[in-house]
């Protein structure tokens, strides 16, 4: 076993071999760069719908004591859905269609990587991707006049981390799909945290009890953080944010090891 | 590679029962059996993908468990299904799974080149693996366990779906192989591959090894030196096994013939005819370990 | 399948297609659950967050929308987006998948039913499905109070008349594609920029006069407007006569090469 990815001091974690896993995933994925390019489309699209209607419909908005512009206020939040999105859904679709159609993984197994590089390869990969179009984001959101501060630049790192913790979730949610009609389960819970989580609006406009909810929502941290970033407030509850979307990661990681040693090598 | 007591248990269903069995380096070693008899799971324990639920294993001297990553990394497996990457080109997918040794770049092109030669495959390198038939399929499959240059070969019935021709090219590779020190493990449903490619093998049904030798040895501890068959009108319900009980050690009676197990046909046709039974056609042959597996596992169907 | 092998004295009195619909019906009678919370759940979600959330600061900052408050506005125009994007999902992958993969449409036309039934089948199915959803979708934002005519009555046709506006020219685009690839493209650069920019969210008096025009060449355009217009008793006669008639073009036309597309993959 050498060189050894430590995740955190205690826990070692698959190995560099991992990185194969993304090797592949890029050679199988070379073929699709058409469908790859057409994503960097969809946040010039989100942004320019939002900049030419709602925009001015809404006005300028409080937040934090700046006052900001409704664009400058629902881009991040638009980052972090795409982040959730592309995090989820790629974990999801491709990883169930590998796992449990074409049998991908069956083949790497007898080589030296085992199932957790087989689940890490696969995190590596959705922060690849989610860190490609968080930046493709991030240049519409300058091009276009949203983005609330030079600092937007960290909202680079914090969509990877929400790209983190919502690919390892999925990637362990897969497991658990039996079919392709499971599948309706995953609009469910990603729709409504897309509608509920202050990305369109400030969590002051939610009924007190539903905003008690919605504070928990992982959707609501991310947005919330990746706003400040962009804005260039910052503030230590940051830091829990980050603590959250990283655990969350971790735990739906080790929850997905588990449940593929279960599915692969039984 | 040496098993004791090897269990697995998926769920309450026992797959492998406690089996025992050692290989030494450069033996090549069969396992046969119906199908549901536990080959494939003792592979997948063998090959240190799959834990076993009980019983100790060790392969080259290690402990799969721990050092899971070493022993596969001199490990070829063919699996029974071929799983390639569809998507991929012929070549990628070499290329891709000679990565995943550690291997560098220019050393899994050149093994690929070399192996794509053995695969008849050059000429279809950059083509789509779906558009390849079912038998191309399998030597690439083939080719792809042999990209590591493994010192055991774990092959789960690998000539199933392989035209004659690409059979004897590959018996002929896995002698080559063999010469040159590389340990075989083998399963098959073909007795004759069995008896060609091995040096010893054990049959296993229900999880269990029933017996355990080498193809002749099992031959003449299971079976006799020769086999008469005899066939008889088909308006004939009842062969007359009374008469025939009698001139054979043992006696097997199938829908449309009966089979006499003897140590010389010839002698026992001569006494058949002697006793007055006059069966449509009558053929001596020798004993082959398919009377053996087929005494051992029982004619039907499994699944 | 049952269905489409039945063979019986029965089928004389009936037309083909109407075993098409029964065999689509079936299918959805298998798999219904998930798709129930997708049709009337999701734009209720929808209604409540963008309605209620972000019309509140609207109406803070700029009030009435065309005379409604933004909730009422937008309501007609989310019937017309989920009468379309349900229909659209119904006639990209699946369609692809009975051609191509799992190939129910071959085992179809070994049957008495011809590839114009399975076509016809298809569209008057996504007809009476959202015929239905429309209909619920409607008696919900009339409880919301944003239909304020008599005129909404009108809503489940128009709904139905927007999936097969839609329907009908993808299953002619289907028909002949290769690669779900060309699906995702499809939906990136024309179904998803359709839902963005027809002003669904916004009224297109939003847009520059300059490029007013292009919001009006997109076809979901002219179901939003329906929608507002029926909802609201609002429009001209002869607007709502165009806004119609584009919807029905696009239904002509869509059978008449969705039909033939379909036979020449199948049959021919």
């Amino acid at each position: 076993m050498n060189s050894v990815l430590r995740v955190t001091p205690s826990l070692s974690f698959g190995s560099r071999r991992s990185l194969y896993i993304l090797e592949r995933n890029i050679m199988a994925y070379k073929r699709q760069w058409p469908v790859f390019v057409s994503g960097f489309f969809e946040p010039l699209f989100y942004l320019l719908s939002l900049g030419i209607g709602l925009n001015s419909l809404v006005g300028h908005l409080d937040v934090g004591g700046q006052s900001v512009s409704y664009a400058a206020f629902v881009a991040p939040g638009m980052l972090a859905t795409s982040s959730m999105n592309g995090g989820v859904i790629d974990s999801i679709y491709n990883v169930f269609f590998k796992l449990k159609v074409s049998h991908v993984y069956e083949p790497v197994l007898s080589t030296p990587l085992d199932v957790n590089d087989v689940a890490l390869g696969e995190v590596w990969w959705s922060l690849t991707r989610g860190a490609l179009y968080a930046t493709s984001f991030i240049i519409c959101m300058a091009l276009l006049g949203d983005a609330g501060s030079p600092w937007v630049i960290l909202c680079l790192p914090g969509a990877v981390l929400t790209s983190f913790a919502f690919a390892c979730v999925g990637l362990a949610a897969c497991t658990y799909m039996r079919s392709w009609q499971d599948f309706d389960t995953v609009t469910l819970v990603t729709l409504p945290l897309f509608l509920f989580s202050a990305t369109f609006f400030p969590l002051s406009l939610y009924p007190t009890w539903l905003a008690s909810i919605v504070i928990f929502s992982p959707l609501y941290q991310s947005a919330t953080l990746l706003r400040g970033l962009s804005l260039g407030s910052f503030s230590w509850v940051m830091l829990v944010h980050v603590a959250y979307l990283f655990v969350m990661g971790l735990v739906g990681l080790s929850v997905a090891a588990r449940r593929f040693q279960r599915i692969l090598a039984p | 590679m040496h098993a004791r007591q090897l269990t697995k248990d998926f769920g309450t269903f026992r797959a492998v029962n406690g089996i025992s069995f050692d290989i030494p380096r450069g033996e090549s070693f069969g396992f046969l059996g119906p199908n549901g008899a536990g080959k494939t799971s003792t592979m997948r324990m063998v090959s240190a993908v799959a834990r076993p639920t009980s019983g100790e294993l060790s392969i080259f001297g290690l402990d799969p468990h721990h050092d899971g990553p070493a022993i596969r990394a001199r490990l070829g497996v063919v699996p029974q299904e071929d799983t390639l990457e569809l998507e991929l080109t012929v070549l990628d997918n070499l290329l891709m799974f000679g990565r995943y040794f550690d291997l560098s770049r220019s050393v899994v092109r050149e093994r690929a080149k070399e192996l794509l030669e053995f695969a008849k495959l050059t000429e279809r390198a950059n083509d789509k693996c779906d558009n390849l038939s079912g038998g191309m399929k399998r030597r690439l499959t083939i080719a792809r366990s042999l990209l590591n240059q493994p010192e055991l070969l774990i092959l789960d019935e690998p000539t199933t779906g392989l035209d004659p021709q690409a059979r004897h090219l590959l018996w002929e590779r896995l002698y080559r192989l063999k010469s040159d020190g590389v340990t075989l493990v083998i399963t098959t449903h073909y007795m004759d591959e069995a008896e060609q490619l091995c040096d010893r093998l054990v049959v296993m049904d229900h999880g269990d090894i029933v017996a355990e030798g080498a193809p002749r040895a099992l031959i003449t501890q299971h079976s006799t030196r020769e086999v008469l068959e005899l066939r008889f009108p088909s308006d004939v319900t009842t062969p007359p096994v009374d008469m025939l009980a009698p001139l054979a050690e043992r006696l097997e009676v199938l829908p449309d013939r009966v089979l006499l197990y003897v140590h010389d046909g010839d002698d026992t046709l001569r006494a058949v005819h002697a006793a007055g039974v006059t069966p449509v056609s009558a053929l001596v042959r020798r004993s082959t370990l398919e009377d053996v597996f087929l005494r051992l596992t029982g004619r039907t169907l499994v699944d | 399948m049952t269905l489409l092998a039945t063979k019986g004295t029965s089928t004389r009195f009936r037309p083909t297609w109407w075993r098409a619909v029964l065999y689509e019906a079936e299918f959805y009678s298998k798999t219904w659950r998930a798709s129930v919370i997708s049709s009337f759940l999701f734009p209720i979600l929808y209604l409540s967050a963008m309605g209620l959330g972000v019309g509140h600061l609207v109406s803070a900052h700029t009030g009435l929308i065309e005379g409604h408050t933004y909730s009422h506005f937008i309501a007609p125009g989310l019937l017309a987006i989920t009468a379309m994007q349900l229909s659209v999902g119904e006639c990209m992958w699946p369609v692809l998948a009975s051609i191509k993969w799992v190939r129910t449409y071959h085992a179809a036309v070994a049957t008495p039913l011809e590839p114009d039934d399975l076509v016809d089948g298809k569209v008057l199915w996504l007809a009476g499905r959202l015929f239905v959803t429309t209909a619920v979708y409607a008696v919900i934002i009339t409880c919301f109070g944003a239909t304020t005519s008599w005129t909404a009555l009108f809503l489940p046709f128009i709904g139905a008349l927007i999936a097969v506006a839609f329907a009908a020219p993808l299953m002619a685009f289907s028909s002949r594609v290769e690669s779900d690839v060309t699906f995702t493209m499809l939906f990136r650069f024309a179904i998803v920029p359709m839902l963005l920019f027809s002003a669904t969210f916004y009224p297109v008096s939003q847009y520059p006069v300059g490029i007013r025009w292009m919001v009006q060449l997109m076809p979901l355009y002219h179901g939003v407007a329906l929608c507002r217009a029926a909802a609201f008793g609002s429009g001209s006669l002869l607007a709502i006569a165009t806004h119609a008639a584009v919807l029905i073009v696009m239904t002509v036309v869509g059978l008449f090469f969705g039909r033939r597309n379909l036979r020449r993959r199948l049959v021919d």
